[in-house]
């Protein structure tokens, strides 16, 4: 193998200095006071004013931001836990037990995967003011509780990962289909279902449009209060500049705890696609 | 595991033949229906939050339908509106005009950077999530910073052009600025994930193509494209449909950078407002929901046509 040239690394890093650019410069506007807005050269390096805009972000008016924070947490944490469980089980049936139906079901779960969101989202409105769900978190939360790419990803995953033998063996052992989920499918899953957690819970702490279609002002999640600030404060740029760092804190932790299953997950998912 | 299971399993067979058969009956209607009941949560609330609310379109879409309810079934009136209504079609363009400014630029960019990564690197897991790093911020955060940046007073595109002597450009003002910087801002976050992809792809070629190559002399940018760009067809078909799956869906870029009340109409002229901007409009801010479902089945049938149309073209190009 020839050696890899140093211009190889100097263009790699050159061109993620540039893709980190903008959440640096995010950061460093966060830490700023408004009197810096139109200076040229722009600011490169943070103030000292963080806490004190973030104080006033979580104090603004008709933003909710807290809220806003509390909400999607709540929606993020509940669908992905609902999706990896359904997923996981569903996943499992499709791939190790037989079933009269078993390929027309599936053919069914891959072409609803092809739908886009916008396309349901008018009559799923309908059915929220028929429900009284119109401004209330179950809205955003009880449509996505399953995942037709969820159960489709897990499938393929328990084929390649839960060798039969060993289902066989828990089911000599007196097992119930159950008891094997839980004690041989599942551990076995987890790499997997880790990825998919991870993708549910950035889709979910992201969706956007759906929100603003379905909450209000008085009850909105992340992206709604960023949105509300972008719209009603675009004059005080550090303020909506904390909010946009702030929306983003959750998913860079995630994001550095897991980033090795995220890209292994991505990088596995695309050489079987 | 296995080491675990084995051993108890080889125990099991001399079990007292009793309790053995009570659990046989309870153990086959088990095998019979828990595929079943697995599957069924996913198929009953994708039934109703998922096909209910497709097929339901279709049928709103043929009524006088606002927020108070049915209003008389029109037929395909609706359909008929669309099909003369300058706004649809302006926001189609602009669609489409996005959709091939952040695709085309971002794949190929995304080849790049996948070939660089493709080699003996040090530090690989570190580059690959430094790479991956923009798909892991909110949307809206994205959208706000990119509209400060492209800000027409403010802006540090606006400062740099300064530099070199171009006059302030009001992104927001024209079709082509304010398309160029919302592609800008889809191609920044998505171009390392689709980078991710190509690796991947790249990594599963035999290694002798290569050194058959190296052996008759073929340089390494020929090697990239006779060898390389033809062994990962499928990756391109899978991120060229999928990037034009979500650029059809474009919204949330488009709405945040529009900034102010009116934002959801893409700017004073429609300049960038997106067919699912259109949709939002008519169907949430009119309460025109007959409109807003025949706009939405317009989306859904010009994504099937792009994605067939991409796929014969990928198909074919690459052979």
């Amino acid at each position: 193998m020839r050696k890899t040239s140093p211009l190889v690394y100097v263009t790699l890093l050159a061109g993620i200095a540039l893709s980190a650019f903008p959440l640096y410069w995010l950061f460093v506007v966060a830490t700023r006071t408004n009197d810096i807005v139109g200076d040229w050269p722009p600011p490169l390096l943070p103030g000292g004013n963080l806490f004190g805009n973030i104080g006033r972000l979580f104090s603004a008016e008709d933003a909710n931001f807290l809220l806003g924070m509390v909400n999607s947490a709540i929606a993020s944490v509940v669908v992905t836990v609902s999706v990896v469980f359904f997923s996981t089980l569903a996943g499992f049936a499709f791939a190790k037990l037989r079933f009269r139906g078993r390929n027309g079901l599936l053919v069914v779960i891959l072409g609803t995967m092809m739908i886009p969101v916008q396309m349901g989202i008018i009559p799923l409105y309908m059915i929220m003011v028929q429900l009284g769900w119109q401004n209330r978190l179950q809205a955003v939360i009880v449509p996505f509780l399953v995942s037709a790419f969820g159960v489709f990803m897990m499938r393929q995953y328990a084929e390649r990962s839960v060798p039969d033998e060993l289902i066989e063996a828990a089911r000599i052992d007196g097992c119930s289909t159950f008891r094997i989920y839980l004690t041989v499918v599942l551990p076995a899953l987890r790499p997997g279902a880790s990825v998919l957690a991870l993708f549910t819970f950035m889709s979910t702490w992201n969706e956007f449009l759906w929100p603003i279609a379905v909450l209000e002002n008085d009850n909105p999640t992340v992206q709604f209060s960023l949105n509300q600030l972008s719209t009603s404060y675009y004059t005080d740029y550090t303020l909506m500049f904390a909010g946009a760092l702030v929306a983003c804190v959750p998913l860079l932790l995630v994001f550095l705890a897991f980033g090795k299953q995220i890209i292994g997950g991505i990088m596995e998912g695309a050489v079987k696609a | 595991m296995v080491t675990q299971q084995r051993p108890r399993a080889a125990v099991k067979p001399p079990a007292p033949p009793r309790p053995r058969e009570r659990g046989s009956l309870l153990s086959r209607w088990d095998l019979k229906a828990s595929p079943y009941l697995y599957i069924s949560p996913f198929f009953l609330l994708f039934a109703v939050f998922g096909l209910f609310p497709l097929l339901y379109t279709a049928w709103v879409s043929l009524h006088n339908w606002d927020l108070g309810g049915d209003g008389g079934f029109i037929g395909l009136d609706n359909y008929a509106t669309l099909f003369g209504d300058p706004d649809f079609w302006n926001a189609v363009v602009n669609t489409l005009g996005m959709l091939v400014l952040a695709t085309v630029p971002q794949l190929l960019l995304a080849m790049v950077v996948a070939a660089l990564l493709n080699q003996q690197l040090r530090a690989r897991l570190l580059l690959r999530m430094g790479v991956l790093l923009p798909i892991v911020t909110s949307v809206a955060a994205v959208g706000i910073v990119f509209s400060q940046i492209f800000d027409r007073d403010a802006g540090m595109v606006n400062g740099l052009l300064h530099l070199v002597g171009v006059s302030p450009i009001d992104w927001r003002a024209d079709k082509w600025s304010s398309w160029i910087a919302i592609s800008t801002m889809v191609d920044w976050r998505w171009t390392g994930y689709n980078s991710l992809i190509y690796l991947a792809a790249m990594q599963s070629i035999p290694r002798e193509l290569y050194e058959a190559a190296t052996v008759d002399g073929a340089s390494k940018i020929r090697q990239f494209r006779s060898i390389t760009v033809p062994m990962i067809r499928p990756a391109i078909v899978f991120t060229v449909i999928m990037s034009t799956i979500a650029g059809m869906q474009l919204f949330t870029e488009p709405l945040i950078f529009g900034q102010g009340t009116y934002a959801i109409s893409g700017g004073s002229l429609r300049q960038f407002q997106t067919v699912s901007m259109y949709m939002f409009e008519k169907a949430f801010r009119d309460a025109d929901l007959g409109y807003g479902s025949a706009i939405a089945w317009m989306i859904f049938l010009l994504i099937t046509i792009l994605a067939v149309i991409n796929f014969l073209v990928t198909r074919r190009s690459a052979k």
